[in-house]
Order: structure tokens, then C-alpha cells, then sequence
């Protein structure tokens, strides 16, 4: 990779500061996507800003009825959370089926968000399950948080300090994971909070989306055979040599019926 | 003696260096005053090199030298050779177009090399690698293995007019006619043998290190056979006469052919060190590896097997186009033909057989040997019509086979394509697999699983190989450039320790243990006193090296060979101090005695008496202790069996989860079963990868898509299930150990017995064939497209 | 350049590294511990597996400046006083290496994976070693290995 300055702010304050101004400057999280990406050349910074020294960025806080997770915690936490797993269960075995034990070990919630990787799978839970995203000068909502390919709402010198998620009725996540790179070709989470059903698909287009057939159908009734004929228009999905679009059509529904048989 | 010699499951020697991290890599390795070396790579799949401006990069901090195909050309370097020539069917000999080290006119692969930076750090390499500008014409490139041969596509090499190496021909071809003219039945299939990328986990490395002080080089590489890589440097890149190059491959991690071959890279950094008067070292990234380390595979195949109204094989019929990627690599040639064509005969005995290969070049990274090299595509294609026969014909895939073995009792065997089995009992080890896999119970659980909603199927190939790559003599007849004997070196001490010195290089396969094991057997030392030696030309008397599974019958008949000559020579030894007469010595268990008395030295006494000559019969005998054997054998060994695998589909997604797998295969004589298994389970693993998830896909332009761990997909650990392994025994008759080869078979057998299981399993939708690897997404296009 | 302070193998380390220096090439360059291999540069073959701050993480796929102040055990330092660590012995015991290059990331995976999950079947084990690739063995006897030696560490 080529050569940076290296910081490691104690403060959320201190990273913006460090961050103003320099256009080839980027924060940090886990780096599980930025190093890979700095060593094969894809990308040339002037600053690393690394924000693992910010105590006020980590944790799991279960308050009332809502999960709030700091953005550099890193996915084995939120996997291992007792108190993730009995409140949103959907959740901690989403983190649980990320990267490999290792990448769980470094990668974080806020790196992951902030990403808007397309084939990521926490950003289907923070859509599914109504998420707010908390950053250092607002709380934006889920809908209106990520806007396209590795684009979200976040503006210059905004941090994700913490991802906020709603306890539902139910929920689950189905990946359909690429061989080779355990990515998401299709990921889908299902959120069932009242009458309301939430459906967030990941893998399948350039970008996290929700899936209005889905959501209408299973509204109505919440079971894998309410979706059986929903038909999945796939026409703007991804297509490469893993996985046809018409394929991840088909995935997107049959990943559907299997989170709905498994939601808790 | 019993638990260290041969057949004992005794656990490694080579283990604690690896266990506690002080093996010895080449890139763990440090040569004082090293400079580290990248290399500027053709981002095109076919380009003219108008000019290379290397001034920027050369003022780029760090930067010791950069060199281009020009100053190669300046200095006269040869061409890296393919060392197999290859007779067309015409007479005429191969079209073998000159591969240089650094390429100067044109770039014919994208990942082709095209520059060398060395600076004081790798970072600094690789910052002014980025400086280095090539003025490219790019030009169309020909991509496609099954177009690169008709007209109109564009011209690789001006020595091969329509991109053709070879056609080639084996076998009879009017009586194959003929035999199809009576068929019965003729089964026919179109397929696939898809690309594959090696992917040992230690990508290559070199370090080039020239010494002023007596004008020699040595080079510490990757290598499966450094002896041979001394050679090719040598005589053809003709950097240095054999007696001033020293090839060291010290620990190295993983082969499966690709560290067979003589890359480019080891021969700049060689030159390079003389050039910049510093040791020089690369070492690939991963991406280097997918770009540069040789290929495998990636052939279409068209087959046909006749049968009369019995289901008994009658004629086989091949034509296969084989890709050689851009340049001929070091065996490149051999592949397709020697290691392919040959096998065509498999366990059966398919009365005439007649195959055509044609072997063309592409725009693509060479193609060479990869675990099985040949031998996979040989078994892929008999095993998979075979299956396709008795779909045909409605015959049992078992059954179908037993008719057409060839019987234990009509050893030794003649075929039709060249090659003459020494022993086999291919029924035995069928009927062994299908016993361990409860065969006849199989419906059962075929009607069980689709109460889940699975589609369950059932799979098996009987294979054969070919291995112990060697006699000289046949493959010199073949057009190989070499001999492949081995050379192994017995060498006792005064206090009474042994050091064997092999040609074999292990990277894996556990020499340095079993040979330990032949000789602790043989000569009666304990097996801690017993060291290995390899991978080092300048300690090793002479190798061939390690490739086509030959160490152990090859490399260890050549250490049998020296220790006949220690026994042999201990026995005169022996005769004297005892004061007999030598036919009246005998050595049993490590100790020389005179028939019928008890009157006796150890071996270790006859080492100090041989080493410190006072009583000794100096007259008619030298000291020491020490011989060295080379070892040509008389035939190729042909170790064989059965695997048979069970497997899973979900119907939703097409996701195939392989259940069981069995292998029972004929290895001859075991030396160390526990590595024998070991060797058995990651063969499979290698074949099963490439029938499920493997494969090396080009886009027109020729980018390689495939082109990290994010696209290649390697099989883990949970695409795996456990690895059944038993084995029957028939004994090679021409090596003096009677063993055969069990490196490779697994690679052989798997991808044949998995699709046999997947299509098993796909057979009731009316599925009759898929290629390989069966993704996913071909599995569920397969049942989405029958239903 | 910046300078980073660590605890390597129970020895306090500072060296002087360039900011993009990877904690791999800190370990094998800079101290000497060759035993942590690279064989990707996608973060996936897991041959550089380590243990920082008692997890295994791939230290290509970390600064060395990340690790600052932090304690890093490698496979160098897995043995005590000469006495092989259960796992290693159970590699050598099960044949769960052939050429040795995944190894030591494979054997500081498994303790970790050991030191996470108290009741390791075959299966957990397979899907634990996802970010871990061997070409040698098939996996067959890593797994035999991983069992057993998470057995022998509880014991």
C-alpha cells in the first residue's frame, strides 16, 4: 500500500477535526475493508484516522425496547451479547454469520454501515428491522440512510456513533453466502413488529433495498407459503459469474420463505 | 523395529518446526544485503510493447535497477524451455514459440512479465513499479479455447499459424472404426474440463543471490525439483554453467505441480542479482499467484464409447482441444498427450481406442500440470461416459463396470494406447467401496432424503493413473528432454547415524519421515538416528525432483538401490573383522553374522570400522561408509481403485452438500498409512474442488474474472466431509518396495465420482449431464430448466 | 516514522515502522518470528492468523501501529518452557499438517476457536475454520486435530 499519517484520536471531537479539511483522509473502523483495500493499491490516503482508541464508541446497551450497539463494536460482541441474543436474537446471528472468527474479531457495526458494502449483511438488519443510525451530529432513519452503491446519507465529518435497533416479534436473516467470498449473494431479513412487516434484501442489487411484494404478502399472513408465487422482479439485480440476476431473483424469494419459517 | 519401520502410522519428523513456527520458507529466509524485487505485469492479454520508459521509476527512492525485456535480449538470455517435444500426427514437430524471461515485442497474457524494479524495500519496489511506463498497442486478443483455432482469430505466436501447438494422435484408428461399425450401442458426450488455478497456500518465492567472489549464483526458490530448475537456468536460460549455480528449495509450502515448473521470475531475479551485486528477492502476492503460477486442466472433450448388446466396451473414440495458454510451459505438452492419451485405456478392456488432441495456445496464463495433470481429465471423461453407457443401455453403474475390468489374472496387461499394467485387482477394491458405502441399500436413503425435500445421489469411478513418472528410455522415446531416474544417497557416520540424501523434494508429502521409516526397515537403525536431506543441489548428489507421484517409487527405490550397496559393502566389511568368508555373512536387523554361529557386528560397528580404518582390509576396500544409487525404473507404477461419494441437493437453491465419501484404492506396499490417508483425503478435497466450486474464468478481453479468494473459490473445511480411506493391495512387481503412488489419485478420482453422484441425483428430473464445477447456480439452472 | 510499543510473546517490543506497515510484516520482517505466514492479500487464507489481546485476528489485515499496546502471542509463542501446547501436540498426533505453511495459523485458530466454545463437534469445527484454507490435507485430519486438542486444553 502506499504510505499515510497514521492517528488515533481518543475523542469523536478530535477524529472530525482531523478529518477537516483533507480530502484523502478516511476514519477507520475495523479496517477489515479498508486495509484490503489500501493493500491492493484501490485506494491512495494521506491520513488514516483510526477511531479504536474512542471508549465512547463501544458497547451493546439493551434499554426498553431498543438494542443500541457503538459503531466499533466489533461482530463477535454483538454475536456473543447475551443480552443481543435474547433481544433481538435475528441480530446476533446475523453478526455470528459475518466474515470468519477473525474478521469478527476486528470488523465493527459502524465500519460496515458507514461501507454500504452491496453484498454486506448488517445493513439489511439496520433496513429490516427500522434501525436508526446515530451519528455525531443527528440520528438518521434506516429508509433514508443508504442511497446507493457503497453511498449513504452521512455528510463530511459525519461519524456513525451508534446504530439504535427496535425489538420486533420476530425476525430472521437467511444468507445466501458466495462461495468463494462468504459475501452475500442474497441476503434477506425479515422483521415482524405488530401488523408491520419489514423485508430487507442485501446481495441481490447495488444497493441494500426493501422488497414491497414481500412485505405486502407477508403482512397479510406471516408464512413461507404467503411468499411461495411473489414474483421477484430482478431486472436491475447484480449479475456476475457466481450469480445471474434471474438466479438472485429466485434467491431473494427462497431466502425470504426460509427467514419467515425461521423468524423468533 | 515394528512401530518406526515400514508400516507403521509413525508421526512425522518434519512436524515440530512446523508446529511451533521455525520452518524455513524462502521467504522466511534473509540474505545479507538483499534488495526485494517486483515485477511490472502486461495489463493486457495481448499487447506490442512499442517502448518501456523506466526513468521515473528509476528516480523513485529506494530504486537499485529496473530491467525490461531489452536488457534480457542485451545479455542473450535463452528461452525458458518446454521440455517435452511432441510428434504431430503429420510427423511434423511441434510449433514451440520462445518463451523469454522479461517479454520484449509483445505481451501475451495479461500478468505476462514485462519489467523487474529491485529496490532497498519491497514497498519501494512496488511504489516505483508504478513509475515504469509501457507504451502497449493493444492488440485483439484470443480468449476463447474453443475459437483461438479458426481462422480470423488473432495470431499469438508468429511460430504457430492458427494458434495450433500440436495435433496429436494415439491409438488405432481404423480399428476403432471398425469396432463402432458392430456397436450395439454408442454412448456420446460433449464436456467441459474446466481451469483451474493451483493455489498452494505459499505463493511462489525467489531469492537470487550472486556471489563476485567466485562467480556463482544461488538461487532459494519454490521448487519442486531444484535440481531440474538448476538445469533449465543453466543450460537453456543459460545464466550460469550448472557448476555455478546452487538451487536451494528449502521448506516449501504446498506444490501440486505449479512448483514444478521454471518460472520467469526465479530466472530475473538470478540474472538480476549478478546485475544490481545484491542478493535479490521476490516473493508473489496472492494476486501474482492467480496471474502468473501455471494453470490446470481446461479441456473440450468430445467422447464416444461403443458397446455391444452386453454392455462390453468396444471402441473408444476422443477428440480433445487442449489449452496451452500462451506460452508452452516446462511440461506443458506432456499433459494433454503422454499423460492423458495413455490413460485412455482406464481399468477396462475397451477393445480399440483412438484419441486426437489438439493442443492450441491462447491469450491466457500457461497451462501445465496441476495435481493429476492428465490423468483427472483421462478418468473425467471414461468414468462420465461409462455412467452415460449404462443410463443408455439401463445397466447397474456397478455392474457395467465389473463386465468390462480388465481381470486380476490377465496381469501383466497390454493396452491399447502404449502402456502395459504390472498388477491390479480392479473388482477388488469396487466391491470394497460399495460394501463400505452400503451400495445396495442406497434407494433407501435416496427415498429418505426426498421426504426431506433433498435430491440424494449416488456416484462412483474406478480410475487407474499412471505414476512413478519415469523410465528413461520410454519417456525419452516420448520426446522428453531429460531422463527421470532419482538419485538418493546413503550415508552412514563413525557413530553410526544416517543421513540419506534424495532428489525427491517433499512439501507435504512426508519423506522425511517414511524415507526414514524404508531405511530404519532395511538397515536396522533406529528411526530417531536417521535424518533426510533435500532440496538443495548443492547437498544433494542429483535429483529429478518431485512431480507425477514418483518420490516414494522412484526416490525411495533409489535409496533401497544405495542401501544395497552399504549392505553390500558392510558385508565385506564384515567378512573381514569376523574373520569369515563373505558369501557366509548374512545382515538381518541391523546386524552382520556369520551364518550359524552367533558371531556378529552391528551395523554401527562395520560404520566406525569403515570410517576408522585400523582393522580393515584397506587393500581391496575404501573407508567410509557412504554410496549413492541412481535409479531408472522399468515401467511407470499404476496404483487404482474405487471411490464412490453420496451427495445431497437442495432443490431451492441448488446447493450440492457432498455426505460421504469412500475411497479404496490399490497403492501396492504402504510404507506409513496414517500419511497415506493424508495424502488420500487431500486429493479428494483437491478433485472435489474442482467439480464443486473451482474454476478459472476469463472475460473476452482476456481479464481474468477468478482472480483472488474473492472470485476463486477454494473448497474449506465445512464443503468437506469427513474422508473414508481403506485400500486393497496388489504389488507393483518392477521397484524393489512394490509400491505405487498416492499423491494424486484422490485429485484423479474425485471430480468423475462426484459428478457421477450429482447427476445420479439430478436423474430423475431427466438431467443426463452437468460440467464442471457444478455451482450452485448450473445445479439449480439444471433443475429449473427440467422442471 | 512512528514509532509502536506491544507486548510480543510476553517481551515488550518498540520499533520504528512506516504507517502502512502491516502488523504481519512488523512480526516477520522487523522481530524475526517467520512462523506467521502470508498467503492472500484478501484477508481470507487465515495463514497469518494471531492472537491480539487474546483473539485471533489476521495480523494481515491489521496495522502495526494498530497494535500498540497491545499483547500478541504468535505461534512462536504457544509452546511454555519447551512443552508443546495441546493443540500443536494434537497436529503432530492427528497428521493434521502436510507442508506446514497453514499451520500456524490454522493452530492459533483452533486454540482460539477452543477458548470460545466449550463443546467442539465436527461440525462447529468445519464451519469455525471458514477463514482458514489448506490445500494439503482435505481438512480431515485438522479436523481430528482441532477435536482432539480442545479436548486435551480442557483436560
Amino acid at each position: 500500500m502506499h504510505d499515510f499519517r497514521y492517528h488515533r484520536p481518543s475523542s469523536v471531537d478530535e477524529a472530525v477535526k482531523l478529518l477537516a479539511g483533507k480530502s484523502d483522509a478516511r476514519v477507520m473502523a475495523g479496517g477489515m475493508t479498508l486495509i484490503p483495500t489500501l493493500k491492493q493499491r484501490l485506494a491512495k490516503l494521506t491520513d488514516v484516522i483510526d477511531l479504536a482508541a474512542i471508549k465512547e464508541l463501544k458497547g451493546i446497551k439493551v434499554e426498553g425496547k431498543a438494542v443500541t450497539i457503538g459503531a466499533m463494536t466489533p461482530h463477535h460482541e454483538v454475536a456473543s451479547s447475551i443480552a443481543v441474543k435474547k433481544a433481538i436474537p435475528a441480530l446476533a446471528a446475523l453478526a455470528a454469520g459475518i466474515g470468519d472468527p477473525h474478521v469478527r474479531h476486528r470488523g465493527t457495526i459502524g465500519g460496515a454501515v458507514a461501507n454500504n458494502d452491496p453484498t454486506a449483511d448488517y445493513t439489511a438488519a439496520v433496513l429490516a428491522l427500522n434501525a436508526t443510525v446515530k451519528t455525531n451530529k443527528r440520528s438518521i432513519a434506516a429508509d433514508s440512510f443508504f442511497k446507493g452503491l457503497f453511498e449513504t446519507a452521512l455528510g463530511e465529518g459525519e461519524l456513525i456513533t451508534a446504530v439504535s435497533f427496535p425489538v420486533v416479534d420476530k425476525a430472521a436473516y437467511m444468507k445466501f453466502a458466495n462461495p468463494a467470498s462468504r459475501y452475500a449473494i442474497v441476503g434477506v431479513f425479515v422483521a415482524k413488529s405488530g401488523a408491520s412487516v419489514r423485508t430487507a434484501v442485501t446481495g441481490a442489487a447495488s444497493c441494500v433495498f426493501r422488497c414491497a411484494p414481500i412485505e405486502t404478502a407477508l403482512a397479510k399472513s406471516f408464512a413461507p407459503e404467503a411468499i411461495a408465487s411473489v414474483m421477484i422482479d430482478g431486472k436491475d439485480f447484480n449479475s456476475d459469474i457466481h450469480a445471474s440476476a434471474e438466479y438472485r431473483a429466485h434467491l431473494v424469494r427462497v431466502m425470504a420463505q426460509r427467514a419467515v419459517a425461521a423468524a423468533a | 523395529m515394528a512401530d518406526t519401520g515400514i508400516g507403521a502410522s509413525v508421526r512425522r519428523k518434519e512436524d515440530q518446526r512446523f508446529i511451533t513456527g521455525r520452518g524455513h520458507y524462502t521467504d522466511d529466509l534473509n540474505r545479507p544485503g538483499q534488495a526485494y524485487a517486483f515485477f511490472v505485469r502486461s495489463p493486457h492479454a495481448h499487447a506490442r510493447i512499442k517502448s518501456v520508459n523506466t526513468a521515473a521509476a528509476a528516480r523513485s527512492p529506494g530504486v537499485i535497477g529496473v530491467f525490461t525485456g531489452q536488457d534480457v535480449a542485451a545479455d542473450k538470455l535463452g528461452s525458458i524451455p518446454c521440455g517435452w517435444g511432441v510428434t504431430q500426427k503429420d510427423g511434423k514437430p511441434m510449433n514451440a514459440p520462445p518463451h523469454m524471461p522479461l517479454a520484449a515485442d509483445k505481451a501475451r497474457y495479461v500478468g505476462d512479465q514485462v519489467a523487474l524494479v529491485v529496490a532497498e524495500t519491497y514497498n519501494q519496489a512496488r511504489d516505483a513499479a508504478e513509475k515504469v511506463v509501457v507504451d502497449y498497442e493493444v492488440l485483439p486478443a484470443s480468449v476463447d479455447l474453443a475459437a483461438t483455432a479458426k481462422k480470423g482469430a488473432p495470431v499469438i505466436h508468429d511460430q504457430a499459424p492458427n494458434n495450433v501447438c500440436f495435433v496429436w494422435g494415439l491409438g488405432d484408428e481404423a480399428a476403432t472404426k471398425a469396432a463402432f461399425a458392430k456397436a450395439h450401442h454408442v454412448a456420446k458426450l460433449n464436456l467441459v474440463n474446466n481451469r483451474v488455478i493451483p493455489n498452494a497456500i505459499e505463493p511462489r518465492a525467489a531469492i537470487g543471490d550472486f556471489d563476485t567472489g567466485d562467480d556463482s549464483y544461488t538461487l532459494y526458490v519454490t521448487s519442486q525439483n531444484p535440481h531440474l530448475a538448476r538445469l533449465v537456468i543453466s543450460a537453456f536460460v543459460q545464466i550460469a554453467p550448472e557448476s555455478k549455480l546452487r538451487v536451494v528449495a528449502p521448506d516449501v509450502g504446498g506444490g501440486f505441480g505449479s512448483k514444478i515448473f521454471i518460472y520467469a521470475e526465479e530466472c530475473v531475479v538470478t540474472w538480476a542479482s549478478r546485475k544490481v551485486g545484491r542478493p535479490v528477492k521476490w516473493t508473489a502476492e496472492r494476486f501474482e499467484s492467480f496471474l502468473s503460477d501455471a494453470h490446470g486442466r481446461d479441456h473440450l472433450t468430445h467422447v464416444e464409447l461403443a458397446l455391444d448388446k452386453d454392455g462390453k466396451f468396444l471402441g473408444l473414440r476422443v477428440d480433445t482441444t487442449a489449452n496451452m495458454g500462451a506460452y508452452l510451459s516446462n511440461f506443458a505438452s506432456a499433459i494433454p498427450t503422454y499423460l492423458y492419451g495413455t490413460l485412455l485405456q482406464g481399468v477396462y478392456t475397451t477393445a480399440a481406442i483412438y484419441c486426437e488432441v489438439t493442443s492450441v495456445f491462447t491469450n491466457t496464463v500457461p497451462v501445465d500440470a496441476v495435481r493429476g495433470a492428465g490423468r483427472p481429465e483421462a478418468t473425467y471423461l471414461i468414468e462420465r461416459i461409462v455412467d452415460v453407457a449404462a443410463s443408455d443401455m439401463g445397466i447397474d453403474r456397478a455392474e457395467i463396470r465389473r463386465r468390462n475390468f480388465i481381470a486380476a489374472i490377465a496381469f501383466p496387461y497390454q493396452t491399447q494406447v502404449a502402456l502395459q499394467y504390472d498388477s491390479g485387482n480392479y473388482g477388488a477394491s469396487l466391491e470394497k467401496a460399495l460394501t463400505m458405502i452400503d451400495y445396495a441399500g442406497f434407494e433407501k436413503r435416496r427415498k429418505e432424503a426426498a421426504g426431506r425435500g433433498k435430491l440424494r445421489g449416488i456416484g462412483l469411478a474406478s480410475y487407474i493413473e499412471a505414476c512413478g513418472i519415469a523410465p528413461s528410455q520410454v519417456v525419452g522415446s516420448l520426446g522428453a528432454g531429460v531422463g527421470l531416474y532419482e538419485a538418493g544417497q546413503v550415508r552412514f557416520d563413525a557413530t553410526g547415524n544416517v543421513t540419506v540424501f534424495t532428489g525427491s523434494h517433499t512439501h507435504g508429502q512426508s519423506h522425511e519421515t517414511t524415507f526414514a521409516q524404508i531405511v530404519s526397515d532395511y538397515l536396522g537403525v533406529p528411526f530417531e538416528k536417521i535424518e533426510v536431506v533435500h532440496g538443495d543441489s548443492g547437498r544433494i548428489p542429483f535429483g529429478m525432483g518431485t512431480y507425477g507421484s514418483r518420490s516414494l517409487a522412484v526416490g525411495g527405490s533409489a535409496i533401497v538401490r544405495a542401501m544395497d550397496k552399504v549392505i553390500a559393502k558392510g558385508r565385506r566389511i564384515a567378512a573381514h573383522l569376523l574373520e569369515a568368508s563373505e558369501a557366509d555373512i548374512e545382515f538381518k536387523a541391523g546386524k552382520f553374522s556369520v551364518k550359524g554361529t552367533d558371531r556378529a557386528k552391528t551395523i554401527g560397528e562395520i560404520a566406525f570400522a569403515a570410517y576408522v580404518p585400523h582393522n580393515y582390509p584397506l587393500s581391496e576396500l575404501e573407508p567410509g561408509l557412504d554410496e549413492t544409487a541412481f535409479y531408472d525404473p522399468a515401467n511407470f507404477t499404476f496404483p487404482a481403485g474405487t471411490h464412490v461419494c453420496e451427495v445431497e441437493i437442495d432443490r431451492d437453491t441448488g446447493v450440492v452438500a457432498v455426505e460421504r465419501w469412500v475411497a479404496v484404492d490399490d497403492f501396492g506396499r504402504i510404507i506409513n498409512p496414517m500419511v497415506v490417508a493424508g495424502q488420500v483425503q487431500g486429493g479428494v478435497a483437491h478433485g472435489v474442488g474442482q467439480a464443486l466450486c473451482e474454476a478459472a474464468v476469463y472475460d473476452k478481453s482476456g481479464q481474468l474474472l477468478t482472480g483472488s479468494y474473492m472470485d476463486y473459490c477454494m473448497p474449506r473445511a465445512g464443503d468437506l466431509p469427513s474422508i473414508e480411506v481403506d485400500t486393497t493391495v496388489t504389488l507393483c512387481t518392477h521397484n524393489p518396495l512394490g509400491v505405487k503412488g498416492c499423491g494424486e489419485t484422490g485429485a484423479i478420482a474425485a471430480p468423475a465420482t462426484l459428478i457421477n453422484a450429482i447427476v445420479d441425483a439430478l436423474a430423475p428430473l431427466g438431467v443426463k449431464h452437468i460440467e464442471m464445477p457444478a455451482t450452485s447456480q448450473r445445479v439449480w439452472q439444471a433443475i429449473h430448466s427440467a422442471s | 516514522m512512528p514509532t509502536v510499543s506491544l507486548e510480543v510473546n510476553g517481551k515488550p517490543v518498540k520499533a520504528e515502522v512506516e504507517a502502512r506497515t502491516l502488523l504481519v510484516q512488523l512480526l516477520r520482517y522487523d522481530l524475526g518470528l517467520t512462523g506467521t505466514h502470508v498467503g492472500c492479500d484478501t484477508s481470507q487464507c487465515g495463514a497469518c492468523v494471531i492472537h491480539v489481546d487474546g483473539r485471533a485476528v489476521k495480523s494481515c489485515t491489521m496495522l502495526a501501529l494498530q497494535a500498540g499496546g497491545t499483547k500478541v502471542v504468535t505461534i512462536e509463542g504457544l509452546a511454555r518452557d519447551g512443552k508443546l501446547h495441546p493443540m500443536q501436540a494434537a497436529f503432530k498426533e492427528h497428521h493434521g499438517l502436510q507442508c506446514g505453511f497453514c499451520t500456524p495459523g490454522m493452530i492459533m485458530a483452533a486454540v482460539d476457536m477452543a477458548n470460545r466454545i466449550p463443546n467442539l463437534d465436527e461440525k462447529t469445527v468445519r464451519h469455525e475454520l471458514e477463514g482458514n484454507l489448506c490445500r494439503c490435507t482435505g481438512y480431515h485430519n485438522i479436523v481430528q486435530a482441532v477435536l482432539a486438542g480442545a479436548k486435551a486444553m480442557r483436560a
